[in-house]
Parts: C-alpha cells; structure tokens; sequence
C-alpha cells in the first residue's frame, strides 16, 4: 500500500524513537520530538511499540496524503483539524480510512506537533539502526530530507494486529499548563544563586526561532558569575545553554552532540515530550527538582503509558 | 576527575581544564572502556577536549552505579585498552579554486602559499573528538602561525569535503552546510557516509596527517571508488 504525498505540510519527517550510538561521531539523535504522543499514536493502531515503528512528524501545518489503498490510521499529538474529504477525523484515536481516501491535515492549534502512525507502520529503510530523519545530516527517514509533494510513501503490511482505545479523558494531564521541571545543569557552579533565581521566577517566550534542534528563548538574561571560556563538552538532550547574552536556549533532538556554552539546567526526560510541543511565542517557565525526583517522574510516565488504554 | 550529574539521564566526567593531549589520552581511554563493553543502558558517549559525557537509560542504570563503574574503569587506566595508533592521511588540493581563503591566510600569516601549504601539511594532527556535524573532527595541532581569525561573515553553504582555518583550528566540512571557516583547500574523500561502517573516515583519538595533491591527482580520486568510505 502506498500513501502519496499531495501537500507536505510546513515540516513533516519520518521519525522513531531517535538514533542512539554515534554521537561520538558527531551524530545527534533525532527521533520524535515528542516521544510519548508518537509512542501512543503507534499503540492506538496497534503497532507494537518495541518495534519502535515509523511514523510522520507533522509540524504547525499538517500534510495532506493521498491513500492508494485502505488503512488504519491514529493521529495524536497537538490539536489539528483533520479531514478524510469533507468528514472530520478522530485524534488520538484509531480510524479506518478506506482506499483512495485524501486526508487533510490543517493547522495545529494548541501544540506544534502531530504524529500520524499507520498500522504496519511505514516501510522506511533503517541508517544506523533508525528511521529517524537528522535534515541537518541529510540522512535517515525518507531521503534524508522533509517531505515533499509527490513523494510516495510505502506501508507495511502485516496481519493480526489488535486496535487500542484511550479512556475518556486520559490525556488531559498532557496539556495542563505548568513550568517545565529541571534538573540543574553541567556548569552549575558557573551560576550563582541570581542566576537560578531568574531562570526559575521569569516566564520566557519562545521565539520563531526554534526548531528540532533548539529553543531560542526571549527574557530575562541570566549569566554566569564571571564570563570565561569553557573546553567544548558534550550535550545532553534538553540542556539549558546560555550564550553570551544571556538567552536561554533548549537544546534538542536535533542538537549539535558537543558545544561551548555553559549549561545552567537541563529539561527532565519526563517533560522532553512537553518541549516537541511548545510553539513560536508561548511562554515558558522553569522549576527545579532533583535527579531523584527526574527519575521518579520518568517511571510514572511508564506506568502511567500503560494504563491509559482500554484493556 | 570530577563526576558530575549533567541531566536525569546522563553524567559527565571532567579530567581537567585545558587542551592536551595527556588529558584527552584519558577521555579517550575511558571512551574506548566503555566502547569495548556495550552495554546496552548506554545509549550515546560524547568525548569532549577534557571530558566525557555518558548518556544512559535511568530506568535501567542509577547515576550512582554509572559513577562505580566509572572510578572502577578509571582505575584500571588506560592500559585496559588496547589501542592502535591509526594514523588516517587525507589528501588535500590547496587549490586557490578550493581554498578561496589562502591569501588571507598566509597575509595573515606573512608567509607565502607554498610556506602554508607545508606548514599545514606537515604535522601529526590530533582527533580530539567528532562534533557540531557528522563527522566533524576537532583536530589539535594546527601551527601556531597559521591561526587565523574566522570570516566576520560566514558563508551560507560550503561544499563538502572543505578543508578550513577558524583560530587555533583546522578542520574538514563533511557534508555540505553554512560556515565561516577560512577556506584553504579541499579533499576528494567523503569524510562521512550514512550507509557506510563506520560512517565516518576519522574516529576520536585517531591521528591524521594532510596530504597535499595537485588538482589532477583530485579528479582523479574524486571518479574512482576509494573516494567512497568502505
């Protein structure tokens, strides 16, 4: 079965669970922005998650695909008003679309991104272990790049899959407005408690721009005590680095793996998610909680993944 | 060395604050510790010039257990690693077609092109590490009078392969992007393959040396098939 790109949306790759294992290459990880609605997307149609299975990363402006043949489709993620010809279409729940369907994908208009998984998933081939698209490697995903119109996509075939359904209400908590929780960051001793008490008081506004590799923030500068150089280190995901003046940037899937800026925080792997899904000119602010607490977070989100669905 | 928990999800291991090759052969050590492990609760190693940054699954590692395992690696030193000395030769044409920057370079420097050909051919570079592209190798020992400040401007693409000043550093373009490295040169090799194993010509800890070629030798190359990485 193959899917026809008519429309490619302002920003839509192929993505999965992100590459690991090369950044001592220079290779950043990639993968979806926001891992959980892409996981939840896959288990909606039934993919088997530890297949990790390709799905398309649709940014502020969904695409719009022609299907050659029927399928069973999810779309999750942020609020987009999409269409099979006239009718709307369900979000974060499975659908059947029947062949020769065109699915039109509007604008998002709470959140930046949408996944779009299909059941079989999309037949992309594998770079160093992942369908993951990295643009700024020109590799992975379909031909390295975002998609394009007129572009085919393929779609595995494969029997006996169960449908999953969410109880009602179940992702309400994902969009409750509250701070992004930090842990502190790898130059911490750079800071001094000034520093912290802006970063965690101020509301910052994400500016235009941002993409899959950073967040540029606008707001109150925070600096380090005394202006040095520091030795190129590596980044984590979701680092906090300041450049010299003083704007907050959140470092992300798309990042480069080594950088020359102190970093005064880092966003928590439970709200990673939360980052793939703040647009140009939202606010954002921060809270600080401890490594422990990060990874008490973490294992909740998992248990909490694995209750949402109707058994 | 110094322990830091850099995020929920990773640690960094600090051996000091300077550029030397006696601190990098550390970072490089315990890089290729954990390398020859593979453990799968790691998911990514980021040496930098005096560092090393561990990304791992905390739902499957603690910092705390991460942290032994690196004192017990560190402890064992160096000598637990089995490493050669590969020693990668790239061929460069310095070309004024492909290094538009070499007059620059050598006013800036007060020596003729040729004087900065053989200067910038002759040492025994060090691979610190991989970073800002695929592929891109910071490269330690670049002479000191060939350092020259980067373009005030930088260019909005430069072609893969272009071989480039920036201050103290040399360094390779591996694929096509934005840049503002003086430009000196370019090399036939494709310095980073997706599909190839490993993707990159030049690992971290590797030492390289540039080869100067005339601008047939660089055709030449450019159509046969080593200019492929395996």
């Amino acid at each position: 079965m193959t899917i026809r790109v008519a429309k490619p949306g302002l920003f839509t790759t192929v993505q999965d669970l992100a590459r690991y294992g090369y950044a001592h290459l220079g290779i950043s990880p990639a993968g979806a922005a926001d891992p959980l609605s892409f996981r939840i997307a896959n288990l909606l149609v039934g993919n088997d998650e530890d297949e990790n299975v390709p799905a398309l990363e649709m940014t502020l402006l969904g695409a719009t695909l022609e299907f050659e043949g029927s399928a069973i489709v999810a779309l999750t993620g942020a609020s987009c008003e999409c269409k099979a010809g006239v009718a709307p279409v369900p979000i974060n729940a499975a659908f059947d679309l029947p062949a020769g369907a065109t699915l039109k994908c509007g604008s998002m208009t709470t959140g930046a991104r949408c996944y779009l998984s299909v059941q079989g998933g999309f037949d992309i081939p594998l770079v160093m272990g992942s369908a993951s698209t990295l643009v700024a490697g020109h590799f992975g995903g379909f031909k390295g790049r975002r998609l394009q119109i007129g572009d085919v996509l393929h779609v595995r075939q494969r029997a006996s899959y169960r449908v999953r359904s969410l109880r009602p209400g179940a992702l309400d908590s994902l969009r409750a407005p509250r701070p992004l929780r930090v842990t502190k960051g790898s130059q911490q001793e750079w800071f001094g408690p000034e520093a912290f008490e802006k970063l965690f008081s101020s509301a910052y506004i994400v500016s235009e721009q941002s993409d899959r590799k950073g967040l540029r923030l606008k707001g109150e500068a925070v600096r380090p005590r005394e202006r040095s150089e520091l030795l190129t280190d590596g980044i984590p995901l979701g680092a906090i680095q300041v450049p010299q003046d003083g704007q907050p940037i959140i470092l992300f899937v798309d990042q480069q793996t080594t950088g020359g800026y102190p970093k005064i925080a880092n966003v928590i792997a439970a709200d990673i998610h939360r980052v793939g899904q703040l647009r140009p000119r939202d606010e954002v602010r921060f809270a600080e909680v401890s490594i422990a607490e990060a990874v008490q977070a973490l294992g909740e989100q998992e248990r909490w993944l694995r209750e949402i669905f109707v058994s | 060395m110094k322990i830091i928990p850099a995020s929920d999800s990773s640690l960094l291991v600090v051996f000091g604050n300077a550029i030397s090759p006696a601190l990098h052969e550390r970072v490089i050590g315990l890089f290729h510790s954990f390398q020859t492990r593979h453990d799968p609760r790691i998911r990514n190693l980021h040496p930098g010039y005096a560092s090393l940054l561990i990304d791992f699954d905390p739902l499957r590692l603690t910092h705390d257990e991460l942290t032994s395992v690196v004192q017990q690696l560190a402890l064992a030193g160096d000598s637990a690693v089995d490493r050669r000395a590969n020693v990668v030769t790239i061929p460069v044409c310095y070309d004024i077609e492909f290094g538009p920057d070499l007059l620059d370079v050598s006013q800036h420097a007060g020596l003729s092109q040729e004087e900065v050909v053989r200067l910038h051919s002759s040492p025994t570079y060090l691979v610190y590490f991989l970073g800002f592209s695929p592929g891109f190798a910071y490269l330690g020992g670049l002479p000191e009078v060939l350092h020259t400040p980067r373009l005030a401007t930088p260019r909005p693409s430069i072609v893969g392969g272009s071989v480039g000043i920036a201050g103290s550093q040399t360094g390779i373009y591996p694929v096509d992007s934005p840049g503002g490295w003086r430009l000196i040169g370019r090399t036939p090799l494709r310095m980073f393959d997706p599909e190839a194993t490993p993707p990159t010509r030049l690992q971290p800890g590797d030492r390289m040396k540039f080869s100067p070629i005339d601008r047939a030798t660089f055709e030449d190359i450019s159509r046969r098939a080593d200019a492929r990485l395996a």
